[in-house]
């Protein structure tokens, strides 16, 4: 230190200020975990409209029979991009922001753990989809072989290949280095007293996702550099004619894959078992075997990549292998459920805002559970794979799954974040309208699938009709629910009725002691946790 | 919630319910439902998938039931007083064995109804399926005859205009796949391209089309169920993937052995031609062969 006097005394006068940057350079040179995740929030925000918006055209074009808006080229993009800037740029990211903004304040610590690479990973954001987006505007158009980016179609794609594989080298790297302030931030800077068993459960969530986006993020990194050298440098890593194999990239692409599907969800259990007990007014029952269901889970998903691939053609053993563990996610998921409902069994339930999205979610979440044990049967999903009936399960568990946990935690949070409480009645209407319209809108899915209806089509034959139709309905009701949050959330900024510390009634946890909004370094003298406080 | 609201909300759920019954009314059972299908594969993949539905089902209306009784009893407009327990080693344990046993009992079928699938030997007809973007070639190994296999013109010309002008909108061909019933048909599925997907629902199954790789699947129709059966393809493979339908004529013995007599005649017919037309020759159908399936 010594060395370093010129330093030292720039430091020195830094430490002094505790306030943020004035003006808008606060939002660039940000360290404070609150301001970054905010930054986080709001870009997902945007991004699910950004998504969003590409999806209400592929609802438009899925309409009625016949091609009327999009060609199927045109088509082919949006579904693409439509995929990745939901997964990459909406639900992850917002996740994120979560963990940003409730890590430090839920176990006692006054910022993350690593606050410059904090304000990194998300400034590598709006550049990653930047580029990304771009696409649309260079010759050839955007990538439109599918989020999952299948050699050898993928190879058929322009330069929108290398700026689709750099994005998501930027988007990984954010993603990972997110993750380990995550992990170092959870293992060091607890409160004296909060032991690992004592942790709130979103905490042990995004935990263990942390670990699972470490350990799956390099994986698509490598997958997508394979193709890079594929298209641009001769090699031939999936190409059969120069001794590769295009199912090679199946099989590294899902080994990602998977867990990136827990990667979304993880955090969701998280917050709806953290909601759940607030308004039943009881404590979560369970929170042991919670703990080690999402733990089993996060195990399970590294080995059941290829239920995505039983058409593949891989030998019977292998396909017996897949489809016996996949049935096994079945048991943890099964215990999470079995949880929550007995955690409302003998409480005092109200019905806000947040309950509600989480109820919502305890079910739909659960929908599109089964159908995803019914996929897991190998010799049913040679009939289902690929189909609407795919498309349905996993909107099933991204949509009212994910996006409903994560309109839950904001409604939650949202006066602690803001100090203002939000417009309960304008909640409930968004929730009422979303929870209809969505289930308008993918429950059909279900029944145009089993019916015939490939997935990834611009245009189809006409028995489709009238449940696309009735879809696509459901989609821009859907969609301009989502409205009416931007605006609830827009108030709440703005002002409003005053929160109290605690906001919630059954409310507890670490977080609720502090002011809302909590000062600019959460926890200046950490807490001390007891045993009966943690699982109160 | 205001009266105002919650008559708003009848309403609209009440529209929404009576557009979805029309919409059953008109498409009828089948459009809801995986199809029985007509072979043994697709026997089986039905009776899988209503036994794993209805498991879900009982499930899901068990586990739903208790979670709504406890949202109606356990209210705290009731003025009822929360419990305060939070675990039950005993539950926990149920819960966990009972799921156990239940998947056990969905593996038993699934195991035995996958190997039966898988099982590609002793078949009596083998055909080499080829997909290309967009259409699929067909090769029968032992009767030497080739088709190439078309979106059929009319439902092309729809795809910008009025659909209902082409019959089996986007599910007709100009030369269909001709199959026998009640023979063993063994499928060698490849690819020239990219990867595509072939698939009729009526027969059960789905298989990828790998450039490089060749995969097997197997079919045997019914006796007594000749007739057409359509699918499409069912992987992504590029602008026309919507565009690359698949259709199946299921034929009797007899019907069947004269259609290869006359393919064969007809490719007998073209052989004088130059060695550049003769790959024309078997690429295109015969007129008789050219009405659309
Ligand atoms: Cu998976
Ligand atoms: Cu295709």
């Amino acid at each position: 230190m010594s060395s370093h006097t010129a330093h030292d005394e720039h430091h020195a006068h830094d430490d002094h200020h505790h306030g943020p940057e004035p003006g808008l350079m606060r939002w660039v040179y940000t360290t404070n975990h609150k301001d970054i995740g905010t930054l986080y929030m709001l870009f997902a925000l945007l991004m699910f409209f950004v998504g969003g918006a590409l999806a209400m055209g592929i609802r438009a074009e899925l309409f009625q029979p016949g091609i009327q808006i999009l060609e199927p080229e045109l088509f082919n993009q949006f579904t693409t991009m439509h995929a990745l800037i939901m997964v990459f740029g909406a639900v992850m990211p917002a996740w994120v922001g979560f963990a940003n903004w409730q890590i430090p304040i839920m176990i006692g610590a006054p910022d993350m753990a690593l606050p410059r690479m904090n304000n990194w990973s998300f400034w590598i954001l709006p550049f990653a989809f930047t580029m990304l987006g771009m696409t649309f505007f260079i010759p050839g158009g955007a990538p439109a072989a599918g989020w999952t980016m299948y050699p050898p179609l993928v190879l058929q794609g322009g330069w929108n290949l290398a700026f689709m594989v750099f994005a998501v080298h930027l988007m990984g790297m954010s993603s990972i280095m997110g993750a380990i302030n995550v992990i170092v931030t959870i293992l060091n800077m607890r409160a004296p007293g909060m032991t690992l068993l004592r942790m709130p459960l979103f905490i042990w969530t995004w935990l263990i996702t942390a670990f699972l986006l470490i350990a799956a993020m390099p994986v698509l990194a490598g997958a997508v550099t394979m193709l890079l050298t594929d298209r641009f440098f001769g090699t031939s890593f999936f190409n059969a004619a120069g001794g590769g194999d295009p199912v090679m990239f199946q099989h590294v692409f899902w080994f990602f894959g998977h867990p990136e599907v827990y990667i979304m969800i993880l955090p969701a259990f998280g917050v709806v078992s953290q909601i759940i007990p607030t308004f039943a007014r009881k404590p979560l029952f369970g929170y042991e075997s919670m703990v080690y269901a999402t733990a089993s889970i996060a195990f399970l998903s590294f080995i059941v990549w290829a239920h995505h691939m039983f058409t593949v053609g891989m030998p019977l053993t292998g396909e017996l292998f897949f489809m016996f563990t996949t049935m096994l996610i079945a048991v943890p998921t099964g215990v999470k459920v079995f949880n929550w409902v007995a955690t409302m069994w003998r409480g005092a339930m109200t019905f806000e805002t947040p309950m509600l999205f989480a109820l919502a979610f305890v079910i739909l979440f659960t929908i599109g559970g089964f159908s995803g044990l019914m996929l897991a049967i190998a010799p049913v999903d040679f009939q289902y794979h690929d189909t609407y009936f795919v498309v349905a399960h996993f909107h099933y568990v991204l949509v009212p799954g994910a996006v409903f946990a994560l309109f839950a935690g904001a409604y939650y949070w949202l006066p602690k974040w803001t100090g203002h409480m939000y417009d309960e009645k304008l909640g409930q209407w968004h929730f009422w309208l979303s929870t209809i319209s969505v289930n308008v809108l993918f429950f059909p899915q279900h029944f145009l699938g089993l019916a015939g209806m490939p997935r990834r089509i611009p245009d189809y034959a006409v028995q489709f009709a009238d449940w696309n139709r009735i879809s696509s309905l459901g989609g821009f009701a859907f969609g301009l629910s989502q409205l009416i949050f931007v605006y609830v959330v827009y108030k709440a900024i703005k002002g409003g009725e005053k929160a109290t510390d605690r906001v919630w009634e059954g409310a507890h946890g670490l977080e609720w002691t502090l002011s809302s909004p909590p000062p600019y370094h959460s926890f200046n003298t950490p807490p001390k946790v007891t045993e009966a406080e943690a699982h109160s | 919630m205001g009266a105002t609201t919650k008559r708003r909300l009848a309403s609209a759920a009440l529209a929404i319910g009576a557009l979805a019954a029309s919409a059953t009314a008109r498409a009828g059972y089948d459009q809801l439902n995986l199809p029985v299908g007509v072979t043994p594969i697709s026997q089986t993949a039905y009776d899988l998938h209503m036994l794993i539905t209805w498991i879900c089902v009982i499930i899901g209306v068990a586990v739903f039931g208790v979670m709504f009784l406890s949202i109606y009893l356990h209210r705290k407009s009731r003025g009822v007083t929360p419990a305060k327990f939070h675990h039950s080693t005993a539950a926990e344990i149920i819960w966990t064995i009972i799921p156990c046993v239940i998947l056990v009992g969905m593996a038993y079928p699934a195991t035995k109804g996958l190997i039966a699938m898988e099982d590609t030997s002793e078949a009596e007809v083998t055909i080499k399926v080829t997909g290309y973007q967009w259409k699929w070639k067909y090769e029968y190994v032992e009767d030497g005859i080739t088709l190439w296999s078309n979106l059929d013109p009319t439902s092309r010309a729809a795809i910008h205009g009025d659909v209902s002008a082409a019959e089996n909108y986007l599910l007709s061909v100009d030369q269909p796949l001709v199959l026998p019933v009640g023979k063993k048909v063994r499928l060698l599925i490849t690819s020239d391209d990219v990867i595509h997907a072939w698939w009729v629902p009526q027969l059960g199954m789905k298989k990828d089309a790998i450039p490089g790789f060749v995969n097997e699947m197997w079919i045997r129709i019914d006796d007594d169920k000749a007739g057409i059966y359509r699918g499409q393809c069912a992987e992504l493979c590029g602008k026309d993937h919507g565009f690359m339908p698949i259709v199946v004529d299921a034929r009797a013995a007899d019907g069947y052995a004269a259609w290869v007599t006359e393919r064969q005649a007809a490719k007998t017919a073209a052989a004088p031609a130059t060695a550049g037309t003769l790959a024309q020759a078997t690429a295109q159908p015969t007129p008789a062969a050219r009405a659309a399936f």
